[in-house]
């Protein structure tokens, strides 16, 4: 009974919550919805017994990526009104593709309602058993059966790295930076002249 | 256990580590020609490798080492050494060669590799990534250059919009097979395709059908192959469509052997519109960039026919078709990347004219890679297409009037290849055309041979080797 309610609340928050995120005005409240969306889905995770996937969403996706979201959308200065402007244009071909979609989803969930989803093959996914925490799961498969992929996924980063050196770092020329180590190599000798001035001769030029 | 595995992603693991080297050299040495030669020299060796290599299965499913995935592994690193030097020649002249460009393409080769030895729906979408985010980063490689900007952005948003696809479609698929092993997708399949997987099967057929430009996802097709620098643009249409193409065959006859007729479908809906969109927007271009664009979406088309053919004639048909394809379209674009008059490049149509006049080297080379795009038959375009449309007809059903219709927009696209030779060989020059650059006019002459003569010669290797490379797919 608890659990039934606390599913719906949750389920609801993630509906309403993302419904928020496309019809707000404002692009930060659409992110501050967004954030209440993944909260709610972290909540549903919880409930479904995954709860390092639930600390990964709030930790990666809250903690990350929608500050990140925020301060971009903050420090951009786009006039958000005018992008909005093609709206009415685009809500026929668009309201005709998302009822195509609504529709073929209920057929979908029409055919799991009848013959039931995945778990009947060999070799499917398996719940965790009782005695093993999710990370313990994880952690046994991560760096044996899963090292190809994850590893490849470092691969993907590291592109993803040198993308944002190639297209951003600019060398620019006449800049005064800071170098310590001559700083610190600079002697008496090197860094002052000693001279004898006679009174009356001013100091050469 | 983990020698094995290690042994058969020999490859991945050469390029993996190259690229790791070859960053940190280039990093505190700078480039060079003999950086680019390094670069090259790892692809050659993940290609030895790849061949010498053991086959098998390793990673709980994740790698496949096969007849196939080392036939594409083969033509992708060549494809992509090819590149290296052609870009950094081009890039050196505009001065703006840099150290990360031969090793992005090493990294894009790496992906490349992966996608053809994908054997779950998780290196499927690794190797897709991998090699998507690095060609963003070459398309957007001149990145003074407004158009070259654009053209990255234009990729990367689009291409994200088709991960997504994708990775909707691959979560159906995970959660109504209960994996993401082809093996066991294939199992489910086999026993009752439900509306849910095939439901996922259709997001993951227009997923990649963005990354081969296939219609009606073909949309980026002619802004980045216009606003990215021309010997990359050779590479795009080259090896990241054999890898894609491969990995669509591997998905369709490995994963869902069992749902023939329903991908079947699909996937000859795609290869019509491909040709239609690829013969009659082709007819009104100006920019060869562009019109070679077209050209390139129409000629995925025909891949696609001998893919939905289906049966190890199909399979071998496209592999045929992509490789031979490859050639022609590398030797293309280096023709246009040595071509410069006046410090501009060459890339309309009208700068063409007299060409033969002025460059005919080049410009014989340029007529034999249309007349090949054409498939006139003593070209290997003619053969290339010969594969594909005999294995439609031998499929039965409604593939031969796929190919009728095929044939149809074919000839529709002969057209703008007679036009671009007619501006060559009997128009009047506005000016004299620069020196062409020796490594890109190396690549075109030897890739202008291959189409005429030398294709002959080696269609029946070709033929052999794509025969065996299908005949692991376990079809008949």
């Amino acid at each position: 009974m608890l659990q039934a309610i606390a599913f719906y609340l949750l389920a609801a928050g993630v509906i309403g919550a993302a419904l928020g995120v496309v019809s707000a005005r404002n692009p930060v409240h659409s992110v501050l919805f967004l954030i209440t969306a993944f909260f709610s889905a972290a909540g549903l995770f919880v409930m479904m017994g995954a709860e390092f996937l639930a600390m990964l969403l709030v930790v990666v996706y809250v903690g990350a990526v929608a500050v990140l979201f925020l301060f971009v959308v903050m420090m951009l200065d786009v006039d958000f009104a005018a992008l909005r402007q093609g709206f009415a244009r685009y809500l026929p071909l668009g309201g005709l593709v998302g009822i195509w979609l609504t529709i073929e989803m209920v057929f979908v969930s029409a055919s799991v309602a009848r013959d039931g989803a995945a778990g009947k093959v060999a070799g499917g996914p398996q719940a965790a058993s009782g005695d093993v925490t999710n990370i313990e799961t994880i952690g046994r498969v991560l760096y044996t059966d899963y090292i190809y992929f994850f590893q490849a996924a470092g691969m993907v980063l590291l592109v993803a790295m040198i993308g944002a050196i190639v297209l951003t770092l600019k060398h620019r020329q006449g800049v005064k930076r800071q170098n310590i180590a001559d700083q610190v190599a600079r002697t008496p000798a090197k860094g002052m002249r000693i001279v004898g001035i006679k009174s009356g001769e001013g100091i050469e030029a | 256990m983990l020698n094995d595995a290690f042994a058969l992603a020999g490859p991945e693991i050469i390029l993996g580590a190259g690229a790791l080297v070859l960053l940190v050299l280039g990093a505190f040495l700078g480039r060079g020609p003999v950086f680019s030669l390094a670069a090259v020299a790892v692809l050659a060796a993940a290609a030895v490798d790849a061949v010498m290599g053991p086959m098998g299965r390793a990673f709980s499913g994740g790698l496949v080492a096969d007849p196939i995935s080392t036939f594409a592994k083969v033509a992708i690193y060549a494809a992509s050494a090819v590149a290296i030097p052609l870009g950094d020649a081009w890039m050196v002249k505009r001065g703006t060669a840099r150290f990360e460009f031969p090793v992005l393409v090493v990294l894009a080769a790496l992906g490349m590799g992966m996608m053809a030895s994908a054997g779950d729906l998780i290196s499927l979408y690794i190797g897709i990534e991998l090699h998507s985010l690095a060609l963003y980063i070459l398309a957007a490689f001149q990145r003074d250059d407004a158009k070259s900007s654009e053209a990255g952005l234009k990729y990367f948003v689009l291409g994200a919009l088709s991960s997504g696809l994708l990775l909707y479609g691959a979560s159906l698929i995970y959660g109504f097979a209960g994996s993401t092993r082809f093996e066991v997708i294939a199992q489910v399949v086999q026993a009752h395709a439900g509306a849910g997987v095939l439901f996922g099967l259709v997001f993951l057929i227009c997923g990649l059908a963005f990354k081969v430009s296939a219609a009606p996802f073909h949309m980026w097709t002619p802004d980045v192959y216009e606003g990215a620098p021309t010997p990359i643009v050779g590479f795009f249409a080259g090896a990241p469509k054999i890898a894609a193409m491969v990995l669509l065959a591997r998905v369709l006859t490995e994963g869902f052997g069992g749902a023939i007729e329903q991908w079947r479908q699909v996937l000859s809906l795609i290869a019509l519109a491909s040709v239609a969109v690829g013969a009659f927007a082709g007819l009104a271009q100006k920019n060869l960039k562009r019109l070679w664009a077209y050209s390139s979406i129409a000629n995925i088309g025909y891949a696609l026919v001998g893919l939905a053919a289906g049966g190890q004639a199909g399979v071998q048909s496209m592999l045929m078709f992509m490789v031979l394809y490859t050639i022609d379209v590398t030797g293309f674009f280096a023709c246009l990347a040595a071509l410069n008059r006046d410090g501009k490049p060459m890339e309309t149509m009208d700068d063409m004219a007299g060409l033969m006049k002025q460059r005919p080297g080049l410009a014989l080379a340029m007529t034999a890679f249309s007349l090949s795009a054409l498939g006139l038959p003593p070209f290997s375009g003619f053969f290339a297409k010969f594969y594909v449309f005999k294995a439609a007809i031998g499929a039965g059903g409604y593939m031969p009037a796929v190919a009728v219709a095929a044939l149809v927009g074919s000839v529709v696209a002969a057209f703008y290849y007679l036009r671009l030779i007619k501006v060559m060989w009997l128009d009047e020059a506005p000016g004299a055309t620069e020196a062409p650059a020796g490594g890109a006019r190396v690549v075109a002459y030897s890739a202008a041979l291959f189409a005429l003569p030398v294709v002959l010669v080696a269609l029946k290797g070709l033929d052999l080797l794509s025969l065996a490379a299908a005949a692991g797919l376990g079809l008949h």
